[in-house]
């Protein structure tokens, strides 16, 4: 019976790094997940005749295995029942929940250690706390990252010395948790109820003040900790499927978060540490000329005889689902022998790769859709920039006013092609609440109204052409 | 286990993690970090095993809290980015 226990976590691993592994490639990448859920399930039935389980005392055997059938039919099947209903734009906060959901696992089995007073070897017991730590404060971070882009929670709390309180509050907690680490058994339950109560409260404080348009690097960053907690959970009960995966989500993770902050442009400690936008960027030089209004009717003249057409898509249209209606005007584009390309930003939508999935599901090929090192070059040759609900990403003060706070963020040069459009809700600054000084510019038109509603009359002028 | 075997896993599993990943393209950026979200949902697994030693109600409660809270993470998981990458999948037949 142990044999196959061991058998089954070690195909469990193989299983996950296989899956990933199929992940980089759009072709195979589906049975990658497969793959990958075979794996879990494997895992997890063999884990009910695990010897720690059957040989549990007598007296509780019978409650612990219901215990753990309700939690896994409850959790499993809400988490599978909303996860199959969320909308593709919502996709980022649900990835943030799950996310927190795995590091808040990862720490109460750290906590269920640590109050039975296990007898441990000093290694293990570090890792024990430090895989608490983090998955903690994974686990409430993600949490409040959740409840920002849900829209739960609207106000970026920021406040002076905030970095000071938080500097405090984590001296607090890796003291208290080294006191639990490095006293056998002799800790009191008040410190160790005080290590995890201050571990939550760092998470929140620490997530609170980073604005939304940083959230994409914070999840990322957060699913890298998550797996890392788990990794050290792993070797806690010396269970090496859960070490392995922790780890290599751990450092996959990483990657991931070092190539989100690099799209920015912005170390990973400035996203982190630095009030990020408090200014609303107000300083800084006036805009000069105005914003110029442009009809449907007309935009849509402008890009039928167009020779070349780039299309630059952002959270906005997400927001107004409005993907389906421009895949629509692309392939009316198209018929009329417009050359049509996406161009996306790494950063665009709430998470990498975020713009590219919800085009995905309107249909759009792939062979169309550029990156920002692909197609930069390219706007200057382009007759029509057309940016729906980008704002930030195309803002050329990035290039220009270095008091900006998104100076040295790369961006797509939409302000380099002949004419741009910009489809836009209302006159408002964007997300992070700078002023876009490309919205002023001489070749730049606006088209205001709702994503979808706008998408769709350029469709019909289009047509009628 | 050993603490150096333990460290050569971490080590490997690091390096691995990395390779994988340094591979994928961006247009598979969000369904990769929710995969590898689902992956880490194997902390199912920790968490039976200590709600099934668990032995006092106190225990058991954070134990019954692990169970819940890891199954969320990896059903959630695996049914987002299946989601995904049926997506992905459909388009790549629409050429």
């Amino acid at each position: 019976m142990d044999f196959i226990i061991k058998a089954s976590y070690f195909a469990a691993a193989v299983l996950f790094i296989l899956g990933l592994k199929k992940m980089s490639s759009p072709k195979t990448a589906r049975n990658g997940i497969i793959w990958a859920g075979v794996g879990m399930v494997l895992a997890t039935l063999v884990t009910f005749v695990h010897p720690t389980l059957l040989h549990a005392p007598e007296d509780v055997i019978f409650t612990n295995y219901a215990l753990i059938i309700i939690a896994i039919a409850i959790a499993g099947g809400l988490a599978w029942y909303t996860g199959k209903k969320v909308a593709m734009t919502d996709m980022p906060q649900m990835i943030a929940l799950y996310n927190g959901m795995g590091g808040g696992a990862a720490a109460a089995i750290a906590a269920v250690e640590l109050v039975k007073f296990t007898e441990m070897t000093q290694t293990v017991q570090i890792l024990a706390v430090l895989g608490a730590l983090i998955g903690t404060v994974a686990f409430s971070g993600s949490l409040i990252a959740y409840a920002k882009l849900q829209g739960i929670l609207r106000k970026t709390v920021r406040f002076g010395g905030i970095q000071l309180v938080n500097g405090i509050l984590f001296g607090a907690t890796v003291i208290t948790g080294a006191i639990i680490a490095f006293s056998g058994v002799e800790y009191s339950p008040v410190v160790l109820g005080a290590f995890f109560v201050l571990a939550l409260v760092f998470g929140v404080m620490m997530t609170l003040p980073i604005g939304g348009a940083d959230m994409p690097v914070v999840i990322s960053l957060y699913n890298a900790l998550t797996g890392l907690a788990v990794g050290f959970e792993g070797f806690v009960l010396g269970n090496p499927a859960m070490m392995i995966a922790g780890i290599v989500v751990g450092s996959a993770g990483t990657l991931l978060t070092q190539l989100m902050a690099k799209a920015m442009n912005r170390p990973i400690t400035n996203v982190l540490f630095t009030q990020f936008g408090t200014s609303g960027g107000g300083e800084g030089e006036e805009v000069t000329g105005s914003m110029k209004e442009i009809e449907a009717s007309d935009a849509a003249v402008m890009m039928a005889y167009a020779e070349k057409v780039i299309i630059v898509p952002g959270y906005g249209m997400a927001v107004a689902q409005a993907q389906h209606k421009i895949w629509e005007l692309t392939q009316a584009l198209r018929n009329k022998g417009v050359d049509v390309k996406f161009a996306i930003h790494p950063v665009a939508g709430r998470m990498p790769g975020h713009m590219n999935v919800l085009l995905a599901e309107a249909g759009v090929p792939y062979d169309i859709i550029y990156d920002l090192d692909e197609i930069n070059d390219e706007f200057a040759t382009a007759d029509v920039a057309l940016v729906i609900g980008a704002n930030d990403v195309v803002n050329p003060v990035a290039r220009t006013n270095p008091d900006s706070p998104i100076y040295g963020m790369p961006i797509l040069n939409a302000d380099k092609a002949k004419n741009c459009i910009v489809i836009k809700r209302g006159k408002g600054a964007g997300f992070s609440g700078i002023e876009n000084h490309l919205f002023f510019a001489d070749n730049t038109r606006m088209l205001y109204g709702d994503g979808q509603k706008v998408a769709a009359d350029l469709v019909a002028h289009t047509k009628e052409l | 286990m050993e603490g150096f075997i333990a460290l050569y896993i971490f080590m490997l599993a690091a390096f691995t993690g990395y390779e994988v990943i340094s591979k994928v393209p961006v247009i598979l950026h969000t369904p990769l970090m929710s995969g590898s979200n689902f992956v880490h949902g194997i902390v199912v697994v920790g968490a039976m095993v200590a709600l099934g030693h668990a032995e006092t109600p106190l225990e058991q409660t954070i134990g019954f809290i692990a169970v819940l809270l890891a199954a969320g993470n990896a059903a959630g998981g695996y049914v987002v980015t299946e989601r995904m990458l049926e997506m992905f999948k459909s388009s790549k037949g629409d050429k």
